[in-house]
């Protein structure tokens, strides 16, 4: 275990889609076999980072490596040899499985695609236990998408991602289509997969509960930058940035006695428009706690641990206000 | 605190033994199978199960939004009148005025080439026969109402201009425009995000606060019926499978279909290292008729030879309140979460 390389190291990321500033400026590392989850809402630019790091598009500016490697600029073919190295599972398993193959034909497509061609009498057998490892029988190799359940596409899906056996697993949003039942077994699969497996894991979601059931660790991103990092401990236990304790404050808990019992932090409705981010702080048209110099500095990042917050409010030794108690007009005087 | 019906003299909406089925293609689809519910005056009731367990189409029935070709039979009673089996033009005075209803996802709603102020006022020139001058001022009045902030510049804004939860307001403010004793809202937040849905339900409360609105919430997210619901209503395959005020349902679930729900969700607190999700194995069945059998038998832990020959009837569970449950065999009071 000693010196194996980061699964996923992201610099200074940048992705503009003409004016519109998607990722500005991420960086990231997830050491091998570690989770770490990417939290943010529609808009956050969360799911842009993903398609940055298995290069869907080609990234404006910063440096993707993955597993050592870089990978910002190379092109498809030069990327071949490092397809293996990640691969991803995306929210609607309907969408993006071919309606046309068979399960077994698309499970073995990484295989296909990365030059080992695979003989169709020998497909079976090594799709089979692929299948089986994500909890399919083997006859489903000879099944279509359509005959199959949303909860079994998805695990076709991630049988699908790990054919490859790759070093890192992009997950964006896997459970958000699915009905609660069917989310309990998929995130259940993901964790058994990756405990016995030992992949790493960038898991995009918005949904907090699933982060903290999955998640080692946990990144907070907002307007297209990150806001907070951290341990998932400490960002449950003690999150620093007003927007992550908003966040954690907004979720309701399906516990009736507890839920009613909590203060709600209200945040105006509106994402700003990431065709022109507010100055300063991005989340300062939206924060309770904002004051002035947070329309004119960029928040450094306080370092916390192993991760940070970017936030005026928060002191050098990691402490600041909650918005989930703070009254707004006492926390600057 | 005998076994009386939780109808009072306050009941605003009377479901009674609805069923609705839809010829298909491939035979009969058994959509709702003797569903009741009650709706009590400034109550809000939450309707929770998987997707085609049938919580939609029970919504939409009550004031006749389901297409020609669905078979509705049973009763639904609005303040005594009968709406099952209607005339439409008896139905269109219903509509608006008494019901009204809020859908999922506001942007196919709303008409996209006109501003929400004339959306709103449209409401108001149809039922209310308000002149267009006065709808307008009471569509920004009602803007307010739902917490659009100012109100009387986004009286003149296009849907695609305003942002998700604001469409939803948007929404809001037409469903209540003619200040209707029922509200419906079908996954009223399930598009929006987390920090939007919290402002969303306060809306919700609000209105049920200040005008005694009934509102019968459909959803999906146990946290939305944690936080809203006075009481719920848990469908599963088309039935109500248990009903129970809200904080007894989660502290005490009776049907196996609920506790599995329940414990399915992950809860604060807890990582894959030391615990582990339950699931339910299986899936929602597509019914073409109802048996006589509890329809979560098949994926049930406490499943037997009864739960497959006959359909456990909707009875007081426990010690004689106000909570029902359909099973043979009721959970035991496990405490599912005994050290939290």
């Amino acid at each position: 275990m000693t010196s194996r390389p980061n699964a996923l190291e992201i610099e200074d990321l940048v992705m503009h889609f003409g004016p519109v500033r998607a990722v500005d400026g991420v960086s990231l590392t997830i050491a091998a076999g570690r989770v770490t989850a990417l939290v943010g809402e529609s808009g956050s630019g969360k799911s842009t980072v993903g398609r940055c790091v298995v290069r869907l598009v080609e990234p404006t500016a910063g440096v993707v490596r993955i597993a050592g490697a870089d990978v910002t600029h190379l092109s498809r073919r030069q990327l071949r040899p490092h397809r293996d190295a990640v691969s991803i599972v995306f929210q609607d398993p309907a969408a993006s499985l071919d309606p046309r193959m068979l399960v077994g034909e698309i499970v073995a497509e990484p295989l296909r695609l990365a030059g080992r061609r695979v003989p169709r009498r020998e497909r079976e057998a090594r799709v089979a236990p692929q299948l089986e490892r994500v909890g399919l029988r083997a006859e489903v190799a000879r099944r279509y998408p359509h005959e199959l359940s949303g909860g079994q596409r998805q695990r076709v899906s991630i049988a699908r991602a790990l054919v490859s056996e790759p070093m890192l697993l992009i997950a964006d949003e896997p459970t958000s289509a699915l009905d609660v039942s069917v989310q309990a077994s998929v995130l259940n699969l993901l964790a058994d997969l990756q405990r016995d497996i030992g992949f790493a894991c960038l898991f995009i979601t918005h949904d907090l509960s699933a982060v903290e059931y999955l998640a080692d660790d946990i990144a907070v991103m907002y307007l297209g930058q990150l806001v907070e990092k951290g341990s998932r401990e400490r960002i449950f236990a003690r999150p620093a940035h007003p927007y992550t304790q908003a966040l954690l404050a907004a979720a309701p808990v399906a516990d009736p006695v507890r839920q009613r019992q909590r203060q709600p932090v209200l945040l105006g409705d509106d994402l700003p428009s990431a065709l022109d981010p507010p100055s300063g702080c991005r989340f300062r048209t939206r924060c309770p706690l904002a004051f002035d110099t947070c329309a004119t500095e960029v928040p450094p990042q306080v370092p916390i641990g192993d991760g940070m917050a970017a936030c005026h409010l928060v002191r050098p030794d990691g402490t600041g206000p909650d918005v989930r108690t703070a009254d707004p007009s006492e926390v600057l005087s | 605190m005998t076994t009386a019906p939780a109808s009072t003299a306050t009941t605003v909406l009377e479901m009674r033994d609805l069923s609705v089925s839809f010829p298909t293609e491939t035979g009969t689809v058994s959509a709702v199978d003797g569903a009741a519910l009650d709706l009590a005056a400034g109550e809000i009731v939450g309707m929770v199960g998987e997707s085609g367990c049938g919580k939609s189409v029970t919504g939409m029935s009550i004031a006749g939004l389901l297409p020609g070709s669905a078979r509705v039979t049973g009763s639904v009673r609005l303040n005594g009148t009968e709406l099952v089996g209607a005339r439409e033009s008896a139905l269109r005075r219903v509509r608006g005025r008494e019901i009204a209803y809020i859908f999922q996802e506001p942007m196919t709603s709303l008409n996209p080439v006109l501003t929400v102020g004339r959306q709103i006022g449209e409401v108001l020139q149809v039922h209310e026969r308000m002149s267009r001058r006065a709808a307008h001022a009471r569509a920004v009045e009602l803007l307010t109402l739902v917490g659009i902030p100012s109100a009387t510049h986004r009286v003149g804004a296009y849907p695609h201009q305003l942002s998700g939860g604001m469409r939803q307001r948007v929404m809001i403010a037409m469903a209540v425009a003619c200040g209707p004793k029922v509200l419906v809202a079908d996954e009223p937040t399930t598009a929006l995000d987390v920090t939007v849905q919290a402002g969303i339900l306060q809306v919700l409360r609000d209105l049920r606060d200040r005008l005694g609105t009934s509102i019968l919430i459909i959803t999906h997210d146990l946290g939305v019926i944690a936080d809203i619901a006075d009481r719920v209503v848990v469908m599963y395959a088309g039935r109500v499978v248990e009903r129970a005020p809200v904080t007894d349902l989660f502290a005490r679930p009776y049907h196996h279909y609920t506790a599995g729900l329940l414990s399915a969700s992950p809860k604060p607190g807890r990582h894959a290292s030391t615990a582990r999700l339950a699931e339910i194995p299986g899936l929602v069945p597509v019914l073409s008729t109802q048996p006589d059998a509890c329809t979560f038998a098949d994926r049930c832990p406490a499943a037997d030879a009864r739960c497959r020959e006959s359909a456990p009837p909707l009875e007081v569970a426990g010690d004689g309140t106000d909570h029902l449950a359909a099973c043979w065999h009721p959970c035991p009071p496990q405490p599912r979460e005994a050290n939290r």
